[in-house]
């Protein structure tokens, strides 16, 4: 979990999301629709998106979860994500933005040169009702900036 | 988007300060696009929301739901279910009976809070049951029986009007907690009329007699959903101290008034605490859910919390769908004369919302137009389909199409250009087109041109591309009551205590900025406390883009009102005259000496951690007596390819303008437009709740499908307007809700140019604009 072993038992039906939510109170985890169309609860496990609200936590045994809590390098630090969806209002109400985030992480892990079109398709799964979604594609241009 | 006015965001990247240079308007954080206060908590997962809030003991409750539209309930048998480990309580409607009041509503008090006597829709909740656990409480539903008799169902407008039609509602109701908020008729009517709009003026008949050409037509606005990504959920804790409650609401005082009213609890007993919300949009203003999760605590005698999924909040709250026919006159110059309109909202099982959403549309289906005379009326229907309530820019939505769709009609049938056409009628500013209202508070003759010119108007169109324009206007605001505090510090730091909500819309960081304006000091050291109706101030709403300007008002005067306090204990410091001391940015001075707000406040009561507070109020008074206290503009220019063989239209170009007096922070205010245009797209191509029979067929997320990434038109422009003519602070006028309500008639004139069909039926989807494209060609072909 976020680089640190958790052991915990767990009822076998039991979504990651509600074990990440309910059990660890990592509630930066948002869920939505809960049937893996809105991608609000989108974490990483071993690199890859899925979605925590349909997600067994049984599923996630021995493996590197990241949710949000994780992203940030350090305390006082910001991932350069984090920081490009401050830059851009990348988020408005906020409960889209993990996920987003997340998203966006290994969109930019797997193609760290994904052109406009590409960043379009990769992101959308996520569902925004606030932003209009032109912000969030400007964040991630952003940190492809920076990288580049 | 890009602005004309926008701020680099280095520049103004927290660097707001004493030291910051003023713009060239003089201001120093106010007008700059300064971080958002909520971003940190934001993106790192640390914001909290209703549903992460977790209280000792806390239970959980979830609802048992009628499955049919219309019917009476004989019998409820809850004993299996308490049987079942785990279960807490289980809640009916006979619970009910010992409370104070059964019903609620802030407009007529016709909601129960759980079915007593009848089912009125396919959803209404009819039992809950509290556990420990949330799928203990879930399976205990299956062990509950009702039996019902079944009554015959209304699910449409014309059902519900036709003669001898089943009643919704067989009584009259009182009125609600807001009197005066709506005018509404709550006697017994015996029929499904839940209320009656007209707006009036001019002899309408004389002017139809005259006019040179006259245009009619039918429209129709879909049944959408807000679909606010965070969907309903609430906590109650009813102890003998009172009730406390967390809840995504965005009016949290009209949510304590009628769940005092539930209880017969005094208002100092109830405390309603708004942590972040997830999305609104209309969707989460006024009670919905509370009622509900407080009964089922004081039932339970524990704390309960209720969180409902997406498809339950579908059956919770829905805007209205509407039926309008519209009818304009024009003389032979093609100047308006008159407009005519007959409005029907399906307002579903309850009245919610929607008697003010009706008299807005008639209201607002006017336009910032010039006519010699209007007869509008408008019909909020009871119908046994899920309640519908606000909906962004309550009522403009149902009526854009048919408003501002019948005026680029009117323009292509005089041969006009429709941007021409709508200079030569629309309102100046300062105007009073509408009799006995405020005169017209923007230039939106000014905003069209801008909107085109960044379209693009007039460049040669590509084969299936077209182009279109919308303009609209909101009595927006509500009613300016409101007050607020600020508490400045010994140390020079600041607190503003407000009674709105943050629901994405920047409320938080927008109310900092006038603090930290008027104190010179900086974002960082100005703290914004809000939604707790136990500790800060009273604010009727946050809706109706009423917070930036009304709010912002208080927050503003607060400020001046503190510094007036300070002014005197400075002259009793240096035992100067008050008159002597002058106010300056950071602080006070006279005769070459200076001191710091924080620091007067220190000197004063020689406790250097003490206090003042400032306060002020607004209402309908004064400068605010005349209403709206500002119209709120909506306008939106779209590019628009059609797929003749398919019927799919994309929206490659879209322009807005948010004609805002000033804005206190360009970047949220250009977020909230695109957001707001975002909604208005997915009303266009494809939003639309569908009743099958009684059933709602689509409601799931699944199957109700909102605007994606690839959606949204990379060419999006958004263009903030600042004329510093709003009676905001500093001059500032509230967006918010924004161009939704006009995009589906700017896209119809686009499919028109493309493809020479009028389209009156939004959504456009692909089957509807391709059947309107065949049978045109198969007319086309006999003619
Ligand atoms: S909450 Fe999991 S995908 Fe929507
Ligand atoms: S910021 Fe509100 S849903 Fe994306």
């Amino acid at each position: 979990m976020n680089g640190v072993a958790v052991e915990q038992e767990i009822e076998p039906q039991e979504s990651l999301a509600s074990f990440l939510r309910e059990r660890l109170r990592l509630t930066g985890t948002k869920v939505s629709c809960d049937v893996q169309v809105c991608g609000a609860c989108t974490v990483l496990v071993d690199g890859l998106p899925v979605s925590a609200c349909t997600y067994l936590a049984y599923e996630a045994r021995d493996r590197d979860v990241l949710t949000v809590e994780g992203l940030a390098p350090s305390d006082g630090e910001l991932h350069p994500l984090q920081r490009a969806f401050l830059e851009d209002n990348a988020y408005q109400c906020g409960f889209c933005t993990s996920g987003m985030l997340l998203t966006a992480k290994s969109l930019l892990d797997t193609n760290p040169t994904a052109t406009e079109e590409e960043i379009v398709e990769y992101m959308d799964g996520n569902l925004c009702r606030c932003t209009g979604y032109r912000p969030i594609v400007a964040a991630i241009k952003r940190v492809q900036g920076e990288l580049a | 988007m890009a602005s004309n006015t926008r701020k680099s965001p280095s520049a103004a990247n927290g660097a707001a300060s004493q030291e910051a240079v003023p713009d060239e308007l003089g201001f120093r954080v106010v007008h700059h696009s300064v971080p958002r206060k909520d971003g940190p908590q934001k993106v790192t997962g640390r914001a909290t929301y209703t549903a992460d809030v977790h209280i000792p003991r806390m239970t959980y409750a979830k609802v048992l739901r009628s499955e049919l539209a219309h019917a009476r309930i004989v019998s409820i048998d809850t004993s299996a279910a308490l049987q079942r480990p785990g279960v807490v309580a289980v809640v009916t409607g006979q619970d009910l009976m010992s409370l104070n009041m059964r019903n609620y509503g802030h407009a007529v008090k016709d909601h129960p809070v759980l079915a007593y006597d009848k089912v009125r829709y396919i959803g209404e909740p009819v039992a809950a049951v509290v556990a420990e656990d949330e799928t203990t409480a879930q399976e205990a539903l299956a062990d509950i029986v009702v039996e019902y008799e079944e009554l015959s169902a209304v699910i449409t407008v014309e059902e519900a009007l036709a003669e001898g039609a089943p009643l919704v509602h067989e009584q009259g109701y009182d009125q609600g907690v807001s009197p005066g908020h709506v005018d509404v008729d709550t006697s017994n009517k015996r029929s499904n009329v839940c209320q009656e709009n007209h707006v009036r003026w001019g002899d309408v008949d004389a002017a139809f007699a005259r006019a040179a050409r006259v245009i009619k037509g039918d429209y129709t606005y879909p049944m959408t959903f807000a679909y606010p990504m965070e969907p309903y959920v609430s906590i109650a804790d009813y102890t003998e101290e009172g009730l406390t409650m967390y809840s995504a609401a965005q009016h949290l005082y009209m949510v304590r008034n009628d769940v005092a009213g539930v209880f017969g609890l005094p208002l100092n007993r109830v405390r309603m605490i708004t942590p972040f919300i997830g999305g609104g949009y209309g969707a989460k203003s006024y009670t919905k859910i509370e009622p509900l999760t407080a009964v089922c605590s004081w039932k339970a005698r524990r704390p309960v919390r209720l969180q409902l999924t997406v498809e339950e909040s579908i059956l919770t709250t829905r805007a209205d769908d509407s039926k309008v026919h519209i009818e304009t006159a024009v003389d032979e110059n093609g100047k308006l004369l008159a407009r005519r309109a007959m409005i029907y909202l399906n307002t579903g099982a309850f009245a919610e919302n929607s008697p003010l959403v009706s008299s807005k549309t008639a209201i607002r289906i006017i336009g910032p137009y010039l006519y010699d005379a209007v007869d509008i009326t408008s019909y909020a229907i009871y119908t046994n389909t899920c309640p519908a309530s606000s909906y962004r820019g309550f009522g403009i939505s149902q009526i854009g199409l048919p408003a501002e769709g019948q005026m680029n009609e009117l323009a292509a049938m005089l041969g006009e250009d429709s941007l021409q056409f709508r200079l030569k009628n629309l309102a100046d500013s300062g105007q009073r087109f509408f009799p006995k209202k405020r005169p017209l508070t923007a230039d939106v003759k000014g905003d069209i041109i801008k909107a085109t010119e960044a379209l693009g108007w007039n460049d040669p169109l590509p084969p299936n591309r077209g182009r279109g324009l919308g303009v609209l206007v909101t009595d927006a605001g509500a009613v300016p009551v409101g007050r607020s505090e600020v508490r400045v510090y010994g140390d020079g730091s600041v607190t503003v205590f407000s009674g709105s909500t943050e629901m994405g819309q920047g409320s938080m960081t927008v109310l900092a900025q006038i603090a930290a304006e008027e104190f010179g000091t900086s974002m960082g050291n100005v703290r914004v406390m809000q939604s707790d109706t136990a500790l800060v101030p009273f604010a009727r709403s946050t809706g109706a883009d009423r917070t930036t300007t009304l709010e912002g008002r208080t927050v503003l005067q607060a400020c001046v009102e503190a510094k007036e306090q300070i002014r005197v204990m400075a002259a009793d410091i240096w035992e100067a005259a008050p008159e002597d001391i002058v106010l300056e940015p950071t602080g006070v001075m006279s005769e070459g000496r200076r001191m710091g707000w924080g620091e007067v406040i220190g000197k004063y009561f020689d406790l250097s951690d003490m206090e003042v507070t400032g306060r002020a109020h607004i209402r309908q008074k004064d400068e605010f007596a005349e209403l709206p206290p500002w119209w709120e503009p909506a306008i939106a220019a779209v590019e628009v390819e059609v797929n003749p063989d398919t019927g799919k239209v994309t929206v490659h170009k879209l322009v807005t303008v948010a004609d805002i007096g000033l804005a206190i922070n360009p970047a949220t205010s250009e977020g909230q437009d695109l957001g707001s245009a975002t909604m208005g797209i997915g009303v266009a191509l494809g939003e639309e709740l569908v009743y099958d029979g009684q059933q709602l067929s689509n409601g799931s997320i699944l199957d109700y499908r909102i605007p994606r990434f690839s959606d949204v038109p990379a060419n999006s422009h958004g263009i903030l307007v600042e004329n510093q003519d709003g009676i905001g602070p500093y001059g500032a006028k509230g967006i918010g809700d924004g161009p939704t309500s006009v995009i589906c008639a700017a896209v119809a004139n686009g499919i028109y140019q493309a493809t020479g069909v009028w389209l009156h039926d939004a959504p456009f989807t692909p089957e509807r604009v391709w059947r309107a494209i065949r049978e045109q060609r198969a007319a086309q072909a006999q003619g």
